[in-house]
C-alpha cells in the first residue's frame, strides 16, 4: 500500500485559511471615515483628555502628542479606504531637565498608539545603559535581546540614552547596542517602538555621532522648565494625590521654599517637588510621634503645617529666618 | 503496512496537523502569554521518544508581553540550526504546578526519515523490541544533510 487512506499532514492538502489571525486584526463595526468615528472606536479622546487634565502645564508637549495622534488617526482613514502608505516611524525622543515629565509622559503615549492600534500591547519599558550593555564580550547581545522580547507590542523608554555612545572608549560594548536596536527600529515597526529621553544637548551630541540612529527618529519633543507657578500647582495635586492638606499658611511656605529650592543646583523640577513633600511627610509624623499621650484627629494626620516645611535646612541659611 | 507512511515525528500538540505558520504558531504563544507561562526555544537532531531533554536555544522567557519576543528567539534559532526539530515548550511556574504546560514543533527537518523497529529475541523465545532513529545513525550534527 503506497497511498495511505487520510490525509498526509503537510503534504498535498491545500493549508486552511486562517480565520481566528485575519478576524482578530479586524476592527468591529464598519470601518471609520470621519476623525470622530476613529476617536470613538479608539477611544484615545479619552487618553487625551486625562494628558491634558492630570498634567500642569506642558502646553508645548500636550500639543505635540495631539498633532502625532491627529497623524495616526488621519493614516487610519487613508489605510480605510485602501490608501497604502508605509506604516509611519514613531520612534521619539523627549528631551528635557530632570522631572519635566518625560517618563510620565512615555507612558500616556504608549497608551495612546496602543488605543490606535500601532502598539499590541501598550506597555513600557523603561530601561538605562545598564540594563542594555554588558560588562565582557559576548554580554551585551543577550541582555539587548531580553530586553527588547520584553518591550515587543510596546514601548521601549531609554532614559540617558547617550551613555550607550562613548566615544572615548572605542571597543566600548553600547555600539553593540545600539546596532541591536537599530535593526528592531527598523525591520520590526509594528513590534516595538523607542523613545529615548535625556538632556537635550547631550542629545544632540549623541545624534552627531550616531546619524542612523538620527534618522530613525521621527518625533522630537522637547520639555520645558515649569515655572514656579506650575510647580506649587504641582505640590497642590501632589498633595491631594497622597491624601494630604496644606494647613493654614502652609501653602505660602511651600512656595517660599520653591523659590529657595529653585537657586539650589540639582533642581530637578516635579521630582524635587515630590521629594520635597515626601521630607515634609516625615516631619509632619515626627512632629505628631514626639507627642504619644495626644489623640489624634483626622485633621491632625492630614494636615501639613508651616513648620514642617520652614524646618528645610534651605531657610536655616537665610538670615533671620 | 505503513503505519505512518510520511515518517512525520508526531509529538506535542498539533504534531497531526499540517506544519503551523508564523501567524498561527503566534497566537499560540499569546495564548502561553496570557495563561502566566515561560516560553523557551528547544532544538534537537535526536527525535527518539525518550529523549525528553532538547537543547536549549537561550533561556526561558520570563515577563513578556507579546509573542514578538518569542517569535524573534525562533527566527534566530531556525538561522543557527535550519535542519533540526524545533520546538517551543510553555512552562507554568505556578508554585505546585513548575512543570511543561504546552509544547510543539514548530521546525522538522526537510525529510525525516523516521523510525527503524528492531527484534531481539532472547530466552525462551521472548522478543524485545525497540526503536531508533535512522536519522541518528549519522553522527550528531552531520543529520538531515547537513553539509
Ligand atoms: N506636569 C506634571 N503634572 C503633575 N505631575 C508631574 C508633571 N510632570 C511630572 N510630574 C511628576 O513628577 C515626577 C517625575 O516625573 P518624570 O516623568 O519621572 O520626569 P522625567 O522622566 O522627565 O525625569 C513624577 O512623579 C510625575 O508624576
Ligand atoms: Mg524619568
Amino acid at each position: 500500500m503506497t497511498h495511505p487512506r487520510y490525509a498526509i499532514p503537510g503534504s498535498v492538502t491545500p493549508p486552511p485559511a486562517t480565520p481566528a489571525a485575519s478576524a482578530a486584526a479586524e476592527p468591529a463595526g464598519p470601518p471609520a471615515r470621519t476623525v470622530g468615528e476613529v476617536l470613538a472606536q479608539s477611544q484615545v479622546e479619552a487618553v487625551l483628555a486625562e494628558l491634558d487634565r492630570d498634567l500642569v502645564g506642558l502646553a508645548p508637549i500636550k500639543a505635540r502628542v495631539r498633532d502625532i495622534a491627529a497623524l495616526l488617526v488621519i493614516d487610519k482613514l487613508r489605510a480605510n479606504f485602501g490608501l497604502e502608505a508605509q506604516s509611519p516611524s514613531l520612534h521619539m525622543c523627549f528631551t528635557g531637565n530632570p522631572g519635566t515629565g518625560k517618563t510620565t509622559v512615555a507612558r500616556r503615549m504608549a497608551q495612546i498608539l496602543h488605543r490606535l492600534g500601532y502598539v499590541r500591547t501598550g506597555h513600557l519599558v523603561a530601561v538605562t545603559r545598564e540594563d542594555l550593555v554588558g560588562q565582557y564580550i559576548g554580554h551585551t547581545a543577550p541582555k539587548t535581546n531580553e530586553v527588547l522580547r520584553k518591550a515587543m507590542g510596546g514601548v521601549l523608554f531609554i532614559d540617558e540614552a547617550y551613555y550607550l555612545y562613548r566615544p572615548e572608549n572605542e571597543r566600548d560594548y553600547g555600539q553593540e547596542a545600539i546596532e541591536l536596536l537599530l535593526q528592531v527600529m527598523e525591520n520590526q515597526r509594528d513590534d516595538l517602538v523607542v523613545i529615548l529621553a535625556g538632556y537635550k544637548d547631550r542629545m544632540d551630541t549623541f545624534f552627531k555621532s550616531n546619524p542612523g540612529m538620527s534618522s530613525r527618529i521621527a518625533h522630537h519633543l522637547e520639555f520645558p522648565d515649569y515655572s514656579p507657578g506650575e510647580l506649587l500647582e504641582i505640590a497642590d495635586r501632589m498633595v491631594a494625590g497622597m491624601h494630604y492638606l496644606f494647613g493654614p499658611g502652609a501653602r505660602e511656605a511651600f512656595a517660599e521654599y520653591l523659590e529657595l529650592r529653585l537657586a539650589q543646583p540639582n533642581f530637578a523640577n516635579a521630582r524635587s517637588v515630590r521629594n520635597a513633600l515626601d521630607r515634609m511627610r516625615l516631619r509632619q509624623a515626627s512632629r505628631l510621634f514626639a507627642d504619644p499621650g495626644r489623640e489624634l484627629s483626622k485633621d491632625d494626620l492630614i494636615t501639613l503645617t508651616p513648620a514642617d516645611i520652614r524646618a528645610s535646612r534651605l531657610f536655616a541659611r537665610k538670615p533671620g529666618a | 503496512m505503513m503505519t505512518n507512511p510520511t515518517g512525520r515525528l508526531t509529538q506535542g500538540q498539533f504534531s497531526f496537523l499540517p506544519d503551523l505558520t508564523d501567524t498561527e504558531i503566534a497566537l499560540q504563544v499569546a495564548y502561553g502569554l496570557r495563561k502566566g507561562y515561560a516560553w523557551s526555544v528547544e532544538y534537537t537532531d535526536d527525535p527518539h521518544p525518550r529523549n525528553t531533554y532538547w537543547e536549549m536555544y537561550g533561556n526561558p522567557m520570563f515577563d513578556l508581553a507579546d509573542p514578538a519576543g518569542v517569535l524573534r528567539e525562533l527566527t534566530g534559532c531556525r538561522q543557527a540550526f535550519p535542519r533540526h526539530y524545533i520546538r517551543l515548550v510553555a512552562f507554568d511556574s505556578t508554585r505546585g504546578v513548575e512543570s511543561i504546560a504546552m509544547s510543539f514543533i514548530v521546525q522538522r527537518p526537510p525529510r525525516e526519515p523516521g523510525f527503524q523497529l528492531s527484534r531481539q529475541e532472547v530466552h525462551n523465545r521472548t522478543i524485545r523490541y525497540t526503536i531508533g532513529s535512522y536519522a541518528t545513525q549519522d553522527p550528531e550534527g552531520e543529520r538531515y544533510g547537513e553539509g
